[in-house]
């Protein structure tokens, strides 16, 4: 089943917006900074990637916001960017659009806040929005809502490899006939409270300068910095994004693949054997083979162990090429957006082979070996027809998407 | 889609419920029209407007996790744990069986996992100890379990099933709010017709019974005020229902792909159908009384498995026992049945084991699936005071004995989602 991305809407660290996006990323801006708001030191870390700048008043209206979590108002934002910048408009038959987002953590903050209410002052300082704005359907069901989307909704979870997930299970909506699918996902996990529990995986960073922190595939890998945001995608059926006259086309997702270690609740399996498979069965399920695939954008999750397993797995499938495959992660720039970050990378891989540049890895000055392995350190200009997107959710989700810039029979 | 469609059947089920014990003390339960309702034993109710819930006398190491399980887990993924072990021996499949001969391929194993709310109890404990009791924003870390991360983001539940069974397949959590247990199966089932998997555990678990959880609903009177008589809060269906009873617990079910299960000889409970869901984008939490969305889903899942609606036997209703649930509900069987919703038995057995949020779409499959295979309806528990606007079939207090071909079990959650699945008999005649 082939889809096409139609539409991109990004709220992410790097940007509101797919251009402020992708600029800041061209100009190798780091994202990440110290935490804002308060001081994160005793939790361990003191980096983030957060999006400064969103106002909520410019993307949501008032009564709908305070019925919201910062999350919810970032899917919001994204939704209605990702529908302009495709030039979508509900149409007539209200069964047609589904919305399918990933989430990862829900309403944090604002249930952070109802909680304490609860605690320090007993049941009635609950509020009446605290059942619909933390659970992890609050913004699918929200922006159907708002949007009028009446197709088949969903909500996916596997932490990181969520927002490729979504991009699945909307192949699996659209096969059985809604033609257009919202896909993606946002995260904000960063009150205190979601923090000091991200914190305790620990895989975070504690490093205090951005250059030092989150450095995937380089010798000082350390953990990874946590970042909110993510994206959100309109995916359509040919057949349809033609008949409504669709003003463009990203790309197209060509393939998709998932497996699970089944190993550890949280170590990952000592050998990439599945992570690889799900490189393959997305390439199968594209018709395409590794010597076709001009660029990888990798989870990276920024420790030694999980760098080490995930060159493995690309060196499994890619390996045997007669030149090796460039391989590079952009979240170092954001920090690990959770549901949202697998979500952006498939954003970024799109305007990479727009404009046939390729973003390098974040400060990645001591590349780890990786034989048969291209590490894209700094930005560099290159064709790009055909992109392979990864991400890893933690526990053992291993996802991996084909993106293609030129649909199956269009090539240019 | 082009080529023969892969089938999917039901060849295990696994039920953690209240007021029981496994799958058949649920059924045993259900069929004799027990209420599993009681006075809140969890915590204190007495600050709160709902003070009864149907609670599960669940104790993990008793049912057969391991202490580290039981540690790092919360409370809705060991119920997911223990449904799935029920699930997977009641199936005869070995999985998890590394080198046996007769053990399924693990990569054509998949998860599908539904919840709710996720580790909400376990999360709240926490947050009482890091914030000394809502004293401090800024929490205390000195005071953290190292499984927070765990608990954060509810895919931990997919990752401990798939990894007691060795799935290495696709593995998700599906978290659609209260239509999230009927959602996982029919994902579940997707993943087998798309030919992703010729096995899927699949099913939900919610622990939702904790402070936060009955605050919120609280707040917008969404369950019962029946505190002076526990047995009889859940009325659904009847003039004098006022809202839900929480409820918590789990099921889950082997899905399998139909040419799997005959070569293996598997006993068959149903074959899955149809699936389909619609959103009302209405209101997160009010329905229109006409039922049109769920009407959609209904007539969408029946058309999937090319179902007549006279031939429908028997709705599992979602029937959670509000005012305007059951309208919606009843109106939406009339609307996708048509005449045949007049011949129609229809029950909620919410009235007996409660509303377990995400977890209740799966455990009532296993009830339909029950049903469809005994030939025993399961009755509307506390049903006496008819309402004009709800004038179905509702097998009032006592089971019934009825053989059923095919039936639906139907769901409806805040977000506006609503969902329908189609179990039919593997006896059932097509011609």
């Amino acid at each position: 089943m082939s889809l096409l991305v139609t539409g991109l809407g990004v709220v992410a660290p790097t940007g509101i917006g797919v251009e402020a996006h992708w600029e800041s990323l061209l100009r190798g801006e780091h994202a990440i900074g110290p935490i804002e708001g308060f001081d994160p030191t005793q939790y361990g870390i003191s980096l983030a990637g957060q999006v400064r700048g969103f106002d909520p008043d410019e993307h949501v209206a008032p009564q709908l916001k305070v019925q919201t979590d910062r999350w919810t108002w970032m899917s919001l934002a994204a939704a209605t960017l990702a529908a302009e910048d495709a030039g979508y408009t509900a149409p007539e038959d209200v069964y047609a659009t589904s919305v399918f987002l990933a989430s990862g953590s829900g309403g944090n903050e604002f249930s952070q806040h109802e909680i304490q209410g609860l605690w320090a002052r007993g049941p009635k300082a609950v509020g009446a929005y605290q059942s619909i704005a933390w659970f992890y359907a609050a913004s699918t069901g929200q922006v159907s809502i708002r949007d009028g989307y009446k197709g088949p909704s969903g909500v996916v979870v596997s932490e990181g490899a969520g927002g490729l997930d979504s991009i699945g299970w909307a192949r699996r909506v659209a096969r059985r006939g809604t033609p257009a699918v919202l896909v993606g996902g946002t995260e904000a996990g960063m009150c205190p409270y979601a923090l000091l529990c991200q914190a305790t995986s620990g895989r975070l960073s504690a490093a205090t300068r951005p250059e030092e922190a989150y450095l995937p595939f380089d010798r000082r890998a350390n953990g990874h910095v946590v970042g909110e945001g993510g994206a959100i995608l309109l995916v359509e059926e040919p057949g349809a994004a033609r008949a409504r006259g669709a003003r463009q086309v990203w790309g197209e997702v060509a393939g998709y693949g998932a497996t699970h270690d089944a190993h550890h609740h949280e170590d990952p399996a000592p050998d990439a054997t599945q992570y690889a498979r799900a490189i393959r069965l997305a390439l199968a399920d594209a018709g395409v083979s590794p010597d076709e695939v001009d660029l990888v954008v990798a989870d990276g999750a920024g420790t030694p162990e999980l760098d080490a397993l995930e060159l493995a797995a690309i060196g499994a499938v890619f390996g045997s090429r007669s030149t090796p495959v460039p391989v590079t992660a952009p979240s170092s720039w954001t920090g690990r957006l959770m549901a949202g970050g697998s979500a952006l990378n498939v954003a970024t891989a799109l305007l990479a082979m727009r404009d046939g540049i390729v973003p390098g890895t974040a400060h990645l000055q001591q590349p780890v070996e990786a034989p048969g392995i291209d590490l894209v350190q700094s930005t560099r200009v290159q064709e790009l027809r055909t992109v392979v997107v990864l991400a890893r959710g933690a526990g053992g989700f291993n996802s991996s998407l084909v993106l293609r810039r030129d649909p199956a029979g269009e090539a240019a | 889609m082009s080529g023969e469609r892969r089938r999917v059947v039901v060849t295990g089920i696994g039920v953690v419920a209240p007021g029981s014990m496994g799958r058949e003390g649920f059924w045993d339960m259900i069929t004799a029209g027990r209420t599993a309702t009681r006075r809140i034993t969890f915590f204190d109710p007495a600050r709160f407007r709902s003070q009864v819930a149907a609670e599960v006398d669940f104790d993990g190491r008793a049912l057969g996790l391991s202490a580290q399980e039981v540690h790092r887990n919360d409370r809705f993924v060991q119920m997911a744990m223990v449904a799935a072990d029920e699930a997977v021996a009641d199936s005869g499949l070995r999985l998890g069986v590394g080198g046996a001969d007769d053990a399924p391929d693990p990569d054509r194993v998949g998860v599908t996992l539904g919840t709710a709310v996720g580790a909400t109890m376990r999360l709240e404990q926490e947050y009482v100890s890091v914030s000394d009791a809502g004293a401090h924003w800024l929490v205390d870390p000195r005071y953290a379990s190292r499984f927070l991360a765990h608990a954060l983001v509810p895919s931990c539940g997919a990752t401990e099933l798939a990894v007691r069974f060795g799935a290495h397949g696709p593995a998700t959590v599906v978290s659609t709010g209260c239509t999230s247990g009927i959602d996982s199966v029919g994902y579940g089932s997707q993943l087998v017709e798309d030919g992703d998997a010729d096995i899927v555990v699949a099913g939900a678990s919610d622990a939702p019974i904790s402070p936060i959880s009955m605050a919120c609903f609280d707040t917008i009177r969404a369950t019962t005020d029946t505190n002076d008589d526990p047995e009889h809060a859940s009325k659904p269906f009847d003039a004098r229902r006022n809202g839900f009873v929480m409820g918590e617990g789990a099921a889950v079910l082997v899905l399998e792909e139909l040419e799997h299960a005959r070569r293996r000889g598997a006993d068959v409970y149903c074959e899955v159908t149809g699936y389909a869901s619609r959103c009302n984008a209405f209101h997160m939490t009010g329905l229109k009384p006409d039922g049109t969305e769920m009407a959609e889903a209904i007539g969408r899942a029946l058309g999937q498995g090319r179902i007549d609606p006279a031939e429908v036997g028997y709705v599992n209703a979602h029937g959670s026992g509000t005012k305007q649930n059951d309208r919606h509900e009843t109106a939406a069987v009339h609307k996708s049945l048509g005449p045949a919703a007049d011949r129609v038995a229809m029950s909620s057995i919410k009235s007996m084991v409660g509303h377990s949020l995400g977890a209740i779409g799966s455990i009532e499959i296993a009830a339909t699936a029950l049903a469809v295979q005994r030939g025993v309806l399961p009755p509307t528990a506390n049903y006496e005071v008819p309402d004009p606007e709800c004038d179905l079939d509702y097998v009032p207090k006592v089971a019934r004995e009825q053989k059923v071909d095919v039936a639906v079990s139907v769901g409806s959650g805040f977000g506006g989602f609503q969902s329908a699945i189609v179990l039919a008999s593997p006896t059932r005649r097509t011609e």
